[in-house]
């Protein structure tokens, strides 16, 4: 017997608060991958954290999610029950680890976005999500301070250390413009003064990033090609092997309680 | 103060073992007064703290790992959340036991090189598998409540450094044995397939986690001084005693019962357990257990795939020290 | 191969307004800006701080316990510090 995904009305505040977390979850899961593993214990006990600082905003996002849906649906059945094509993060999160490099780059570039995202959420007429904005700018802030400290120490570091975090910049750049795109359904939401507009933030984005990375002696990519799809669910090949780790027990034992 | 620095003047008098040292060494302990960094200790004193820190600062880091094994597996946000913090702690813990370790004056790269050479031990029960959820669960209550038994009474050790260590060690740690208790009253009145999830995973670690508390009283080779010392306040049987008494009716409360059908309660109310498979401790402390290879694989890759950043951040110090310096003299 | 070492730090802790910072244990990091971080990150996860002090642990300069009587013992016998040492009659009330 397999458990079959559940559906979702995506009303536009539905969608917009799934998207977002989404967004948290899928990074804190690749970063509690870290777990165990990473260059010195300092640095697991940081990862950790920011992880689990990422999974506490999924959690409350689906909660509100379920909420303004109103159905049966709950943080773990969105979570653990819905399929790639049913998952609206960015492309930028469900790329692998790599290494610390490139974890920390995308974890530069998320967290130096969701900062700007969530300040600017927190003047939400929704008052719920301007709540859940006004405690996860403190966290992401954090995540800004701890990733730029490292993308300048890795960048300045040795050699090899420059080479992997430039690599890693390269890579990963074509992620980001996704970051700020909006669709029909968004647009709707940002004139109503709920959402965010994420457009307005990107000159403040690119500069702060563009700050660190000089400081660091790399370099941003010349290349302003960018992919897009994760927001509809067009994802990398990378989300279906995280999903089916993720949602495994769910899937192998339907409807038990955990 | 873990002052790391003031403890590595090798070849100082302090090491020239002294008869009248040792006996007001000896007096110190006996009147239950704590022994710091800075004192004079026996070379053998300070030779056992350092081998069993050292051992229960691997262990945390090696434990991380089988239960890491279910982070991104966890059943539910709420499970996932809660032990990837406990996971985290584990990490802390090998942190502030490494610490501790210090001050007596070796440096964490020499005791996690001697870990990773395979020189050092770590506890037995992390070379076994983590093969299914209740596995979590079983290792929170069993393993994390048998941890507790042997730690207690480490707050009281007489090394400060490491009795401080403990004393941080065992509040974080409440809430690992209630959380893997939790995990396993939930199994247990869940589905029928959940509960033999979680007998098959309480017949598979019961015995070993007997063997955490080591081998019996007649062959254990540090117990004397280590008692003496303070350091070690029960002996390993006791505390196995003190643990089994205590599991059996959290056992009954789940309606699970122990792969050892000669259990029985005499008549001091205590719980007797048929014999350990000393052979099967043996084979795993010397490498042959399920899991050995693995986890001494993992810890060594994620120390050799960090070895990058670790000297990247140390030439950016370098480097900045130099900038620092040459702005100061221009 | 050895792997070389990576500074040791101290660190100390301020758990609310009004009280001292307070030594709470130590970690290794490469420069002091790491090194508050991983204080935050190790030492605070339970609310435990409201302010942080890193300290190189080398910069520490400890007495030596070998010379705790001339240190520390001719204080004990100047009794006449504290405020037991003097008689003031019950009657005439807290001093």
């Amino acid at each position: 017997m397999t458990v079959a995904n559940i559906s979702v009305s995506e009303t536009p505040l539905v969608l917009y608060t799934l998207r977002r977390a989404d967004d948290a979850l899928i990074l804190g899961h690749r970063l509690s991958e870290w777990c165990g593993h990473a260059p010195m214990l300092e640095e697991d006990m940081a990862l950790a954290n920011t992880g689990l600082d990422l999974l506490g905003q999924a959690r409350e996002l689906y909660s509100y999610a379920a909420k303004v849906e109103g159905r049966d649906n709950d943080e773990d059945k969105f979570a653990y029950l819905r399929d790639v094509r049913q998952y609206r993060n960015l492309l930028l999160l469900e790329q692998p680890n790599g290494d610390f490099a490139r974890t920390m780059v995308r974890q530069f570039f998320y967290a130096t976005f969701a900062d700007l995202y969530w300040r600017a959420m927190m003047r939400s007429s929704d008052l719920t999500l301007a709540a859940i904005a006004a405690k996860s700018e403190k966290e992401s802030a954090y995540h800004v301070r701890h990733s730029s400290e490292w993308i300048v120490r890795l960048g300045d570091g040795t050699e090899e250390s420059h080479h992997r975090t430039q690599s890693a910049i390269d890579e990963l750049w074509a992620f980001i413009g996704e970051m700020f795109a909006v669709d029909d359904s968004e647009r709707g939401l940002i004139d109503a003064g709920i959402a965010v507009d994420p457009v307005a933030l990107r000159p403040q984005w690119l500069k702060t990033v563009s700050s660190v990375v000089s400081e660091a002696t790399l370099a941003l990519p010349k290349s302003d090609w960018m992919q897009q799809g994760g927001r509809s669910g067009r994802h990398s090949e990378h989300l279906g092997h995280l999903l089916s780790e993720l949602q495994s027990m769910q899937r192998t034992f339907p409807g038990a309680t955990w | 103060m873990y002052t790391q620095a003031l403890n590595t003047s090798d070849g100082d008098e302090r090491h020239v073992e002294d008869a009248e040292r040792a006996t007001q060494f000896q007096a110190r302990i006996d009147a239950d007064e704590r022994i710091e960094p800075n004192d004079w200790m026996p070379a053998a004193y300070r030779k056992t703290l350092t081998r069993q820190i050292s051992q229960h600062a691997h262990s945390e880091i090696v434990g991380m790992l089988p239960e890491g094994n279910w982070i991104t597996r966890a059943p539910s946000l709420r499970r996932k959340a809660a032990l990837l913090a406990k996971v985290q702690d584990e990490c802390g813990h090998g942190l502030y036991l490494y610490a501790a370790a210090e001050t007596l004056g070796s440096s964490r790269e020499e005791l996690v090189d001697a870990m990773l050479a395979g020189k050092a031990k770590y506890s037995s029960i992390f070379n076994y598998p983590t093969l299914t959820w209740a596995d979590i669960g079983t290792i929170g209550w069993l393993v994390d409540g048998a941890a507790i038994m042997n730690q207690i009474p480490l707050c009281r050790c007489s090394y400060g450094p490491y009795a401080r260590a403990m004393i941080r060690v065992c509040k974080e740690e409440s809430f690992h044995q209630r959380q893997g208790f939790e995990i396993m009253l939930t199994l247990c009145r869940g589905t029928a397939e959940q509960k033999a999830m979680a007998q098959d995973a309480l017949n598979r670690w019961w015995w070993p986690v007997l063997m955490m508390f080591g081998p019996p009283d007649q062959v254990s080779q540090h117990s004397d001084t280590s008692t003496k010392w303070k350091i070690k306040r029960f002996s390993n049987d006791e505390l196995r005693q003190k643990f089994v008494d205590a599991t059996v009716p959290q056992a009954q409360f789940l309606g699970l019962t122990f792969p050892d059908p000669g259990m029985k309660q005499n008549a001091n109310g205590n719980w007797e357990y048929s014999a350990i498979d000393w052979e099967e401790f043996k084979q795993v402390l010397s490498g042959n257990g399920p899991c050995n290879r693995d986890r001494l694989a993992a810890r060594r890759k994620a120390h050799d795939d960090g070895a990058w950043v670790r000297e990247a951040a140390m030439a950016y110090a370098g480097k900045r020290k130099q900038r620092a310096a040459l702005q100061a003299a221009e | 191969m050895a792997t070389p070492n990576i500074p040791l730090w101290e660190v100390f802790i301020r758990s609310r307004n009004g009280l001292a910072h307070k030594h709470v244990g130590s970690l290794h990091a490469t420069d002091a800006t790491l090194a508050l971080q991983a204080a935050r990150d190790i030492y605070t996860r339970r609310g435990e701080g409201l302010s942080i002090w890193v300290v190189p642990s080398n910069a520490i300069t400890a007495s030596d316990p070998s010379e705790k009587g001339m240190m520390f013992e001719p204080a004990e016998s100047k009794i006449y510090r504290h405020p037991t040492f003097y008689d003031v009659p019950d009657e005439v009330g807290h001093m």
